[in-house]
């Protein structure tokens, strides 16, 4: 029988933990009832609310992508109480997850184009899900450039899965770290991501650029794009907001009148200037 | 007395010696409002009567308020008490706020900490009779029939936080009834999680509320909310000998440690 | 269906309580306490306040609890069980009593609610409620119901509604299958109407103040006007007493309750007045003062609301107005917004 609580999370069990960076862990979750796993689905984009049961729920986006099945994961700097709670969780723990919540990145019309990813800090987790999405099938895109940055070395996210983008032939990765945020070992790039992206002169010809990050790093990013001729169009990002509900009722994550977790997460540039300044 | 306040702001707009001006307005169905006047012209609205008895100083510190300029204020006994205890908590500096205050049908102005304190120093401060008759009656209650009470009147509360907002001492602007590492007290308006607040917001006003009674007067459910604080003047006054927002400059009781601080109330 | 038109004796009204109380035993009325007028169970007609405009809080309350329930579970390390409140076993509840103003405002709550993802407490809740509302014959002040497209004589909402006419008689209005089968309760003590009866005579005159849709158009053009915002709500001391007597704010808070054995998460009622409520982990805040709250509560009612679920968010009850500690008096607001 199908469940009628929408409050009611999915019952999931940890099955994988990977430290990322200080404060950062990855989750993989499994389902516990197989009946469930079955069910799901879900499409890169979409986020959830994860909870710790006695705690709480936060929200994150959905950090794998949709093309790989039967599990989860997600990625989260330990802020609050339910985070705080969620890093002490081990393998094998069970916790809560409800969702799919929210649109997704348009990743069919994107086919045939080349992909620009940009990502800051803590912010390539919601880019992650849609890189391996369009990576696993990469035949669908042309040329695919992800320019990822953090604080500092240290700071990066997912650096197994940087060293595996970065041997790979199809991929050009750049990293950066903000100046002072380098060890003598660091070969990519030292600059704030917006430099770095000029530097690179970005060509806007048949290209989708996906920019996640802090506001301010959005803030600066858009007028390179726009700079090098990108149209806003051709700009996606997703924005965060405060949820609780992540179902359009609870009435907290609205910019304007448009709900972030029910319209949102995804936008494009086009979509972002006809919003007041409320995120 | 509403025509000599109404020419005293427009003087000292016109004379840029002020930016606003927070006062008595003429509201809805005879009820007083707070008016912020930024133009003598504006100030024609101002009124002053023998029901504006409501203490403004919770608006001084409000970002909006403070983003207009130097504020001027229409300022009771207790508006002025607020101002004393909110300068000993380092929320406000002297000559930073001009109050207007009545003192024996003159009205005077000053932003001076120590020309307050003496006018404050000269005034009586007794609760009413009609405040005194209730804790009289809550005093000579059983400690069941108290608790009754209260729990009766906390059943009541539907936690919108009107008190907290009305009240010139809760300027935290993290709240502990928000505070969730670690969750101090329930959020949700069940009988623990409203007995657990007024609890906690008895405790953080005690010795430092100054009697205006503003928690009560906007409770949306009329409960004596003021009960609980009064309740806690007397024992700091006789413990401590501290009242609260008579002196810009005094220390906070309940963090002070004198040797001569009597323990006999330490079970 | 078509209402049915009956009239009834004033003086039977004290046996139609006893019946329903009888059939319904969670019969709620307005109860007088000391200052306050609430909506509680009653035992009989005499508890009944015999003189109230409204009551205090809105009727939200019966479907819309302040605290819901909306997961329970237990803790133990590694086996945690979790499970949904039964919400089949709502008991059915009758408003009796309850104000033109406050029938009509479910309509926004079944919008926000039930929505295209119901919410069970809500709907099941709402589901079991008989609303028998009576029309309002005087208003206040605070009152502008007929601005915002109800009236005091609405039937919007109501299963049946009581209107006071001459001669100690009351006029019936039977509007819904659910009111037709609680009236044969005591359809003996209803008589036919032989002649037409005038309902609109004997309703409280509220005046129309603004064009609702002027404030809707103007609402929604003035987002960036800052100044309006701020001196509207410079007085505002960012309380939730206006959302949390309102009969149609829905906005809540999620919260867990736990004691190491056993947890429960909580649907509360929270309010977009608080500075806390957007208030992001990072320390950032989209709406980081009070104007701009005040701008997102009236945003919210005539224009998000206007425009995505086709209702006004305001039922023009004033109880904001009266509950607000700073008499922020929303009729002028939106008169002022109407005039722009
Ligand atoms: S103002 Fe009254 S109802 Fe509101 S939180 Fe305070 S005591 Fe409770
Ligand atoms: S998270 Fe509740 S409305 Fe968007």
């Amino acid at each position: 029988m199908e469940n009628k609580n929408i409050y009611e999370p999915y019952m999931m069990r940890i099955a994988k933990i990977t430290d990322e960076a200080p404060f950062v862990k990855t989750f993989r979750l499994e389902f516990v009832n197989p009946q469930d796993a079955e069910n799901f689905s879900f499409h890169t984009g979409q986020f959830g609310e994860y909870s710790v049961y006695g705690e709480g729920e936060s929200t994150f986006c959905i950090a794998s992508p949709h093309t790989r099945k039967g599990y989860i994961e997600c990625t989260f700097r330990q802020a609050g109480r339910v985070t705080g709670e969620l890093a002490s969780l081990e393998v094998g723990d069970s916790m809560g997850f409800r969702g799919p919540y929210g649109n997704i990145f348009p990743v069919e019309e994107w086919k045939g184009k080349n992909l620009l990813f940009i990502a800051g800090g803590i912010a390539l987790p919601p880019m992650r899900s849609v890189i391996w999405t369009c990576l696993d099938t990469r035949e669908n895109f042309k040329d695919v450039t992800i320019l990822y940055g953090a604080k500092s070395v240290n700071d990066l996210v997912y650096k197994h899965e940087l060293k595996e983008w970065e041997e790979r032939p199809d991929v050009k990765l750049v990293t950066t770290v903000d100046p002072g945020g380098e060890t003598p070992e660091w070969k990519g790039e030292v600059g704030f991501v917006p430099t770095v992206l000029d530097n690179m002169k970005p060509n806007p010809e048949n290209t989708i650029a996906i920019v996640c990050g802090p506001p301010v790093m959005i803030k600066f990013t858009f007028p390179v794009l726009e700079k090098a001729g990108f149209k806003d169009e051709q700009i996606y990002t997703t924005l965060e907001n405060r949820m609780k509900c992540g179902l359009g009722k609870c009435g907290r994550c609205n910019v304007g009148k448009v709900f972030v977790c029910k319209d949102g997460p995804v936008f494009s540039r086009t979509q972002l200037k006809e919003l007041p300044d409320e995120y | 007395m509403s025509d000599i306040l109404i020419n005293k702001v427009k003087q000292l707009l016109s004379d840029k010696a002020i930016d606003i001006f927070i006062g008595h307005g003429e509201g809805t169905g005879g009820r007083i409002r707070p008016i912020f006047v930024r133009t003598p012209e504006d100030a024609e609205q101002l009124i002053f009567n023998e029901n504006c008895k409501q203490s403004w100083a919770n608006y001084l510190l409000k970002p909006e308020v403070k983003a207009a300029g130097k504020i001027g204020m229409m300022a009771t006994k207790h508006a002025l008490r607020a101002m004393m205890q909110l300068a000993s908590e380092f929320q406000i500096k002297d000559n930073e706020v001009l109050a207007l205050y009545w003192d024996n049908n003159e009205l005077k102005s000053s932003a001076d900490f120590k020309e307050i304190e003496a006018y404050l120093a000269s005034q009586n401060h007794d609760i009413l009779p009609h405040e005194q008759e209730m804790i009289d009656k809550l005093n000579a209650m059983t400690t069941q029939e108290r608790w009754d009470f209260w729990q009766k009147e906390y059943e009541k509360c539907i936690k919108c936080y009107a008190c907290r907002s009305a009240c010139p001492m809760c300027y935290c602007h993290h709240c502990a009834a928000e505070g969730n590492q670690p969750q101090w007290i329930p959020v949700a308006s069940h009988q623990l999680g409203n007995m657990d607040w007024h609890l906690m917001r008895a405790m953080h006003l005690s010795g430092r509320c100054i009697n205006c009674g503003a928690c009560a007067k906007v409770c949306p459910m009329h409960i004596p909310l003021n009960l609980l604080t009064y309740n806690l003047i007397t024992p700091i006054q006789q413990e401590f000998g501290a009242i609260a927002g008579m002196k810009h400059d005094a220390t906070y009781a309940l963090s002070t440690f004198k040797t001569e601080d009597k323990e006999n109330f330490i079970l | 269906m078509e209402p049915i038109i009956k009239i009834i004796k004033s003086a039977s009204l004290a046996t139609i309580v006893d019946k329903l109380k009888g059939r319904y035993p969670r019969l709620y009325a307005p109860v007088k306490k000391q200052e306050l007028v609430e909506l509680e169970v009653i035992n009989g007609f005499n508890d009944i306040a015999q003189d109230y405009l409204l009551t205090t809080q809105s009727v939200k309350k019966l479907a819309f609890p302040r605290v819901e329930k909306i997961l329970d579970y237990t803790l133990q390390k590694g086996n945690i069980q979790q499970q949904s409140p039964d919400t089949s076993n709502f008991p059915e509840t009758v408003l009796f009593g309850i104000r033109p103003c406050d029938a009509s405002g479910f309509r926004s709550l079944t919008a926000i609610f039930n929505g295209d993802k119901p919410d069970e407490f809500y709907k099941s809740r709402y589901e079991k409620l008989i609303i028998i509302s009576f029309a309002c014959n005087k208003a206040d002040a605070y009152c502008f119901c007929t601005s915002v497209g109800g009236n005091p004589g609405n039937t919007e909402g109501s299963d049946i509604q009581f209107t006071p006419v001459d001669n100690d008689e009351m006029l019936v209005e039977i509007l819904t299958e659910k009111g037709k089968a609680v009236a044969d309760l005591f359809s003996d003590l209803l008589s036919d109407c032989d002649k037409p009866v005038d309902k609109q005579a004997y309703l409280a005159n509220v005046p129309v103040v603004f064009d609702v849709n002027k404030v809707i158009d103007n609402t929604t053009k003035s987002f960036n006007n800052e100044m309006l915002w701020i001196n509207q709500s410079l007085r505002c001391i960012g309380c939730g007493a206006c959302a949390f007597v309102c009969p149609t704010c829905a906005c809540f808070d999620i919260q867990d309750e736990q004691n190491m054995k056993q947890g429960a998460r909580l649907r509360l009622w929270d309010s977009c007045g608080f500075s806390l409520f957007t208030l992001h982990t990072s320390g950032h805040n989209p709406r980081h003062i009070q104007s701009h709250r005040w701008r997102q509560r009236l945003m919210h009612k005539f224009s998000y609301m206007p425009e995505q679920l086709k209702v006004v968010g305001c039922e023009g009850c004033g109880r904001c107005s009266r509950a607000c500690p700073v008499d922020m008096n929303i009729k002028e607001h939106l008169l002022q917004i109407a005039e722009l």
